[in-house]
């Protein structure tokens, strides 16, 4: 009986507690059920378009949040995610193979994560250098092998979820993704889970926040580390082969057009959480998503001012957040022992 | 009790034997053939001051360095050991002086980390890891809340985690390295209760420490450690604190501050209605008004966290103030830069010597020059002058004994002793008029601490004007000369030395009126 009050007053000071988001939640919410109501196919399209656009921001972002949480500061995803890119669509180009590409494309980004896991951990450089290092090398890279004229074979098409994608809005919104994407929504719930109810979780926290802590009571800090930026590596590789096997279908010069670097403000407004950063990530996806629409309807604005809208939002995310949350403490410290 | 104790305990197994260890490091040998026995149930001190290599053998106990010499037996078997995993599994846990725990993490999480139970796929159990802590709190008589966070417990609290830490993973024979130096003296008696309780139940301590009174009043017996050898045994019955530190030093030491009477002169500090806030907005400097003369000692006694750290940073302009005024020498310093104050003749000795006192990656001689590197002859039209900035360097090494293989080596390789001598010698070497110390011997060694207190106690008879703010009792006692009592933001009592007794400033701090 007791129990069950205290849960009840739980959550009801969970929602006073957290009143703006709430307050956030309830005028989303609303305003998306008055937009359906006026107008179903636009809004549906809109939402759909936002959902697949967070995708690489959100496993950008899953990145970068495994990374800091176990104290390795990720700046060089916008890399990761181009390099992957490019192998995907190579890997695409020469077996014709998309699932083989996908698992490629993750490879890829795992490897530039074990790079990177290797200059932060093991060489204990500068970790935004060791980052700015493999976003020079991407550019390079891309640029030099990329030959014109190449096409793929074939792209990931969206799959129906059954009786689900019948649901009227929700349906075509959220059941009608292609794998990608399905498997973005998934690695959110993933690894929020891993990170705050396993083991795991808590000893990659730990060497976050304070790695001698975790290493006096027998914890390995570089091989949590080392795990955790190769992992993330293989979640920002995935989100390169998003952009040519689902998103675009082919590579283009530069294509993550700053992806990378979204992820990392979509990490730091939602708090280094899963859960906060993909709330971010469908902001930001829907600061795409609606440029594109406000592009059909040949609403008279510069197209350069509606392109640059996520960028402005990212300044005004870092601007208003970045001194209010609190990164993981020993984010960006390579760990010496002793 | 420590008599009957010690009997009791010399028929007890022998549960941990150190023979002959030795470590060398690059350029000190850290431990010189030590020999260290440790019997089950027995408070063992291990007393040295910094740099003696207590850390160093306690480091090899538990498993972070390997000894390049000597073996080390546990409960009657030879061991090596290559990491704390291997140390823990013996039944070996260590209280680190930094506390090793997870400031956003629970007391449980921090209990369990590392050796957690654990359902299919890494599931971990929370309540089940909760009811774990609170069973072990009652066990041992260690109360704690499992859920709250480390970051909102008080330092004594945390204390207790580290020790619930270790007894979780069976540890039966604790390590505490300096474990007082972070307490307030009501938390370390707690302390010294929960070690007796302990070793009833079978546990066996090494206590690492370097004060005197400690170790007369809770140890077995004492192990004194001193230039990585050990060069004594004694038992508390037989000896003293003098005979003590002058096993710890290599001579005698004057524990008691030699001084004359004070010649107090003409009013150098006066604050009046002082009103500050912390960094969470909270008042905490509440209406304090007090006065320093030249040639006295002001001695600010109170238990730490009353606002002596926003009161000492306001006076020193390094925070700002809500309302009140300071006037120093004459002069209104109320909305001063922290150079401004500088330039009025005042000497900082600031709380934290790591984080105000200097730069670690600076050399001594330029942390040395940190106060006035910008007038003659340190620097001339914004260039340095290098070799005045040496000569300074190894001059004031010399004068103030500083411990040092060259004015070269960086603040932060020196021991906290040769730090804290760095400051003093830089904010001495120049005339001043005012000397605000805030606690500027905590956690150094006793030959350090005598050789800063008749430092301070010289500038007096010089004419200094001194506030002298800390939570050592024992400090303020032997060198002030009027003691201000500060509780919950204010000064709420100033006696002249000869009437304030221990037992009526303890009461003060304490927030009785006397």
């Amino acid at each position: 009986m007791e129990l069950t009050a205290s849960r009840r007053n739980g959550s009801i000071s969970w929602l006073v507690k957290n009143k703006w988001l709430t307050l956030i939640a309830i005028i989303v919410t609303g305003s998306i059920i008055f937009a359906y109501a006026t107008n179903d196919v636009v809004t549906i399209a809109v939402l759909a378009r936002t959902i697949r656009e967070s995708t690489p921001l959100i496993l950008g972002a899953l990145c970068g949040l495994l990374g800091e949480r176990s104290g390795v500061v990720n700046i060089g995803i916008e890399g990761q995610m181009l390099i992957a890119a490019f192998i995907a669509f190579l890997a695409n180009v020469y077996t014709g193979n998309l699932v083989l590409a996908i698992i490629i494309g993750a490879l890829a980004g795992a490897l530039l994560g074990a790079f990177l896991a290797f200059m932060a951990v093991t060489l204990k450089m500068d970790q935004i250098i060791g980052g700015t290092i493999i976003n020079i090398l991407a550019v390079g890279l891309t640029g030099y092998f990329y030959v014109a004229g190449l096409t793929t074979r074939g792209k990931l098409q969206p799959i129906s979820l059954g009786p689900l994608a019948d649901i009227p809005l929700i349906g075509p919104v959220l059941f009608k993704n292609p794998p990608i994407t399905y498997l973005a929504i998934i690695l959110v719930f993933v690894v929020h889970y891993v990170l705050f109810y396993t083991r795991w979780g808590l000893r990659t926290r730990a060497v976050g926040e304070h790695p001698s802590a975790a290493d006096t009571v027998g914890i390995n800090v570089y091989k949590v580390r080392y795990i955790n930026v190769i992992l993330g590596g293989a979640i920002a590789g995935l989100g390169g082969a998003y952009l040519t096997l689902e998103g675009v279908g082919s590579f283009e010069r530069m294509m993550t057009n700053g992806r990378g670097f979204l992820a990392l403000a979509i990490l730091i407004f939602g708090k280094w959480t899963p859960f906060g950063a993909w709330g971010a990530a469908l902001l930001f996806g829907f600061t795409y998503a609606l440029q594109t629409q406000l592009q059909f309807w040949g609403v008279n604005l510069p197209p350069q001012f509606i392109g640059s809208m996520p960028y402005i939002l990212t300044i005004l995310v870092l601007a208003g957040f970045v001194g209010r949350s609190r990164a993981p403490a020993a984010s960006g410290v390579p760990y010496e022992k002793g | 009790m420590n008599k009957n104790n010690t009997q009791r305990v010399d028929e007890a197994p022998i549960v941990l034997e150190a023979r002959g260890i030795t470590k060398q490091f690059p350029g000190v040998l850290a431990n010189d053939r030590i020999d260290l026995t440790l019997r089950k149930g027995e408070i063992l001190a291990l007393l040295g001051e910094n740099g003696a290599g207590k850390s160093t053998l306690m480091n090899i106990l538990y498993g972070l360095y390997r000894p390049d010499a000597g073996e080390i037996w546990i409960k009657g078997e030879k061991v090596t050991l290559h990491s704390p995993g291997d140390a823990i599994e013996r039944g070996i846990g260590m209280v680190h002086q930094h506390f090793q725990l997870v400031p956003v993490m629970t007391v449980a999480e921090n209990v369990i980390l590392g050796a957690e139970v654990t359902r299919t796929g890494g599931y971990i159990d929370k309540r089940a890891a909760n009811r774990r802590v609170h069973e072990l709190s009652e066990q041992y008589g260690l109360e704690i809340d499992p859920t709250v966070e480390v970051d909102d417990l008080p330092v004594g609290l945390q204390q207790r985690v580290e020790i619930i830490k270790a007894l979780y993973r069976h540890a039966d024979i604790l390590i505490l390295d300096e474990p007082t130096a972070v307490l307030t003296p009501q938390e370390s008696n707690e302390l010294f209760r929960i070690m007796h309780d302990l070793t009833e139940k079978g546990v066996s301590i090494i206590f690492i420490t370097h004060k005197l009174k400690e170790v007369l009043a809770v140890a077995d017996r004492i192990v004194v450690l001193r230039g990585g050898r050990s060069v004594g045994a004694a038992l508390p019955a037989e000896s003293t604190e003098a005979s003590l530190a002058e096993l710890m030093v290599g001579r005698k030491v004057i524990l008691q501050v030699d001084k004359d009477e004070a010649h107090p002169g003409k009013k150098v500090l006066e604050i009046k209605n002082l009103k500050v806030l912390d960094d969470r907005k909270q008042l905490v400097v509440k209406d304090l008004s007090l006065e320093v003369h030249a040639g006295e000692i002001l001695g600010v006694a109170g238990v730490q966290g009353n606002g002596q750290r926003e009161f000492v940073e306001a006076l020193t302009g390094l925070r700002s103030i809500v309302s009140g005024n300071i006037e120093i020498a004459g002069e209104d310093s109320t909305q001063f830069t922290p150079r401004a104050i500088t330039e009025l003749d005042v000497a900082h000795i600031p709380e934290d010597r790591e984080k105000h006192g200097l730069v670690m990656p600076y050399s001594i001689a330029d942390n040395m020059v940190l106060n006035r590197y910008y007038h003659k002859p340190f620097s001339n039209n914004a260039i340095l002058n290098r070799q005045a900035i040496a000569e300074n360097g190894t001059e004031l090494v010399k004068k103030f004994d500083v411990r040092t293989p060259s004015i070269y080596t960086h603040a932060g390789n020196l021991s906290g002793g040769n730090k804290q001598k760095v400051i003093v010698a830089r904010e001495f070497s120049r005339p001043v008029k005012l000397l605000i110390a805030n606690q500027p011997t905590r956690g150094i060694d006793v030959g350090s601490i005598e050789f800063i207190h008749n430092q301070i106690v010289a500038q007096r008879d010089a004419g200094v004007a001194v506030l002298l703010v800390s939570a050592e009792l024992d400090e303020i006692l032997s060198l002030a000369d009027r003691v201000a009592v500060m509780f919950d933001g204010h000064i709420v009592k100033t006696l002249p030395i000869e009437e304030a007794t221990r037992e009526r400033v303890g009461l003060l701090m304490a927030g009785s009126e006397a």
